[in-house]
């Protein structure tokens, strides 16, 4: 059962990619989707399972490099965290192969692009399942490089392709990272698989190694190591410029890679690495900073933005930012509980963004929609549900897991786990105010596009709307039936088993009653003052921004991170390479090496062409004279 | 009236040689000057080989001779059949046309 999950997604890919000229546009959307959803049903199965018998299983399906002491497999290992993110990525896949049918339905490589899907899914599973570091990095590549595909989708788009290859430069950036951090760990134990290497953390915690000069602990170095691994993949502050620039590619390919599974990728390491992490204070608190950060820098920027989709790439940050600092106070299930309510919803919102986009023909702007509640009514709906339970608006998931965090971090008691509540409340009411400027903005007060008529306004085929109803039910109600899996207290909870650990048990203490209190309040008045501001009197947004200009164009810019990045390494890197490009490679090795020498060559040839006159009795003369020399120096010696 | 010895004979062949010799890379007219002064080296060496065969008792340098005569009257040939060819493609045979051999 576990294989035939893991490479359905796989073969679907083979035979829609290589083959999808044969079977054709609709069958190869059939036989991917078909594939993905089994995989999808079968991971439903082993979830169940893995709640009800406690289902554990390593199925080892080949050696892959045997070596002296480092011995790596391909295997699948299923524990509760795996099987979380298992359901995860083949639900919401399959959901999106579905989607896809629809959204792509203009779009003349479809094989091609359900092929990616699929080939996604696969190694994003590789990624979940595996047993040791280096198929976890396998697999971390692997989704690496289907985003870049994906991305790049479009490719006759010069956007398009660029913010691909930023996408994967910058996350090369992050996986240096990881790599050193697999290095060291491989040096440190001899051996990558993650049972072992988890066993003998405890004998090397005070361990000290000298890096770059300083002497640190091991076990720091390697939890910071792998956390700018993290750091990369799922978008944290100072490697978060690649995802909104990600949005070029379709919107299917956003709500599957950017929303929901791969970028939850780092919250996943950081979840598996619970062992090693929790040996750690100062990585711990490393990423708690770096994750509140996240939360409140994107949830800022993703207030003035005016892409739709960009407003939700950086609602997707700032999200992952919360479940970072709920790693970083300890709260691991908590994180996962997030990661898996935000897959939900923030897949809803993104299809959702997508229909809307659909239905507008490819327009993104949010200024140049308004008014289409009636015309879109059920994207309408889903959308709202998607927003209410990103918000944590009262008993839908986004409720349940982001107060979890909020709570969890006041338990915490320590200051980074007080400054990680208040910058989390805070964040939450800016979350609320921004998603519903989305809402309002696009679906009530004027119609505003000029290009489109509103009558000619469709909703979207049901193709595209069956997953969203789908999702929407998992954004409504997975916070509910899942809370006390994931995050409930108590000694009959044994959900996550061995796959999670804590070195101290997390406080069951109740939080004040204020802290519970204030970010569903917060949330719910968030709603008529939104209204307010971006249906009722549209004046007002627009004289804040006039009146505090410069912080509206820091906002607007993104706090300047791309500009900052291009002067500090894009342009000196361009300096770079132009000096060893023209001086050091142009100047000195072409002047001494190829250039030199066939420019020697054709000057020693040019002299030696003289002798070839052309008249015999030259020939014939040199002829003698050789032979001459010759004889005379065979009769002297 | 002097003896002539194999001095004489040795010094005829070596003044005939030098003249073929110098008849190839001093003439500057005509490609049949040329095939002449190989004829006249041929038979410089002719002259070397008889006379030695003549002093030395030996009849193997005569016969040599014979077969050298015979390849000569053969090259000759060949080489007036080339030129003819070579005039009748461009119409010329004087040795400072023919350079097509110039790099």
């Amino acid at each position: 059962m576990e294989i035939a999950l893991l490479f359905l997604p796989l073969l679907s890919s083979i035979i829609s990619g290589f083959f999808g000229k044969y079977v054709g546009d609709r069958n190869s959307e059939i036989i991917t989707s078909l594939f993905v959803s089994i995989s999808a049903i079968l991971s439903l199965i082993l979830f169940y399972n893995v709640i009800v018998n406690n289902y554990d299983n390593n199925v080892i399906v080949a050696t892959w490099i045997n070596s002296g002491t480092l011995d790596v497999n391909w295997s699948i290992k299923i524990d509760p965290l795996s099987s979380v993110m298992l359901v995860v990525v083949t639900l919401v896949s399959a959901l999106v192969h579905i989607y896809s049918i629809g959204y792509m339905s203009h779009d003349p490589h479809k094989p091609r692009f359900m092929a990616y899907l699929s080939l996604f899914t696969f190694a994003m599973l590789t990624l979940v399942t595996s047993d040791n570091f280096l198929q976890l990095f396998f697999g971390w590549e692997g989704v690496g490089l289907c985003s870049y595909f994906l991305i790049g989708f479009w490719f006759k788009k010069d956007a398009a392709n660029a913010a691909a290859i930023k996408a994967f430069v910058v996350n090369r950036v992050g996986d240096f990272g990881f790599a050193l951090g697999i290095f060291l760990i491989f040096y440190l134990f001899g051996t990558v698989n993650y049972s072992e290497v988890f066993e003998q953390i405890p004998q090397i915690i005070d361990k000290e190694l000298l890096f770059l000069g300083i002497t640190i602990k091991a076990i720091d170095l390697i939890c910071i190591l792998l956390f700018v691994g993290a750091m990369g993949k799922s978008a944290q502050i100072f490697l978060h410029t690649w995802l909104p620039d990600a949005m070029e590619g379709p919107t299917p390919v956003s709500a599957l890679i950017h929303a929901a599974t791969m970028v939850t990728a780092g919250v996943f390491l950081v979840v598996r690495c619970s062992p090693i992490f929790e040996y750690s204070p100062l990585a711990l608190n490393i990423i708690t900073i770096v994750g509140m950060t996240t939360a409140f820098f994107a949830a800022t920027v993703a207030l003035v933005q005016t892409d739709i989709k960009k407003i939700i790439a950086y609602s997707t940050c700032s999200q992952l930012g919360y479940m970072f600092f709920a790693a970083g106070v300890g709260a691991y299930n908590v994180a996962m509980f997030h990661l898996f309510t935000h897959a939900f919803f923030k897949a809803l919102l993104f299809l959702g963004s997508g229909s809307v986009i659909h239905s507008f023909k490819d327009e993104q702007n949010i200024d140049e929609m308004g008014g289409v509640y009636k015309k879109l009514p059920y994207t309408w709906i889903l959308m709202i549900i998607g927003t209410l339970a990103l918000t944590g608006f009262p008993f839908l998931s986004g409720f349940y897991s982001k107060d979890a965090i909020i709570e969890f971090a006041y338990l915490k008691g320590n200051t980074a786990g007080y400054y990680a509540t208040g910058i989390g409340i805070f964040t939450a009411l800016l979350t609320s105010i921004y998603s519903w400027r989305l809402i309002f903005k696009t679906f009530h007060g004027d119609y505003n596009n000029k290009k489109l008529k509103i009558d000619e306004m469709h909703e979207s085929p049901l193709v595209m709307l069956l997953p969203l109803f789908i999702l929407s039910v998992g954004a409504i109600f997975a916070g509910f039936l899942f809370k006390d899996l994931f995050i409930g207290h108590g000694e009959i909870n044994h959900f996550w088993g061995e796959s999670i650990k804590f070195l101290n048990p997390l406080s069951s203490d109740h939080p004040p009653l204020w802290i519970i209190f204030i970010t569903p309040v917060l949330v719910v008045l968030s709603i008529p003052i939104s209204y307010y501001l971006f249906v009722g009197n549209k004046e007002i947004p627009n004289q804040l921004a006039e009146t505090n200009k410069p912080l509206y164009n820091f906002l607007v810019n993104k706090w300047y991170f791309d500009e900052l990045y291009n002067v500090i390494f894009i342009q000196s890197s361009k300096k770079i390479g132009l000096f060893f490009w023209k001086i050091i490679d142009g100047k000195i090795i072409d002047r001494f090496g190829p250039d030199g020498i066939s420019s020697l060559i054709k000057n020693l040839s040019l002299k030696a062409n003289k002798f070839q006159s052309g008249y015999i009795y030259q020939y014939a003369f040199m002829m003698l004279l050789g032979f001459s020399a010759l004889l005379t120096f065979l009769i002297l010696y | 009236m002097i003896d002539i010895g194999l001095g004489h004979y040795l010094t005829l062949g070596a003044i005939i040689f030098t003249i073929g010799i110098v008849g190839i890379f001093l003439n500057r007219k005509n490609i049949i000057v040329i095939l002449m002064s190989i004829e006249l080296i041929l038979l410089a060496v002719n002259i070397n080989l008889v006379s030695f065969s003549i002093f030395l008792g030996d009849i193997t340098g005569q016969i040599f001779t014979l077969f050298i005569l015979t390849v000569a009257a053969a090259e000759a040939a060949i080489g007036l059949a080339i030129i003819v060819v070579y005039y009748r493609n461009s119409s010329t045979i004087r040795v400072e046309e023919i350079n097509s051999l110039k790099g």
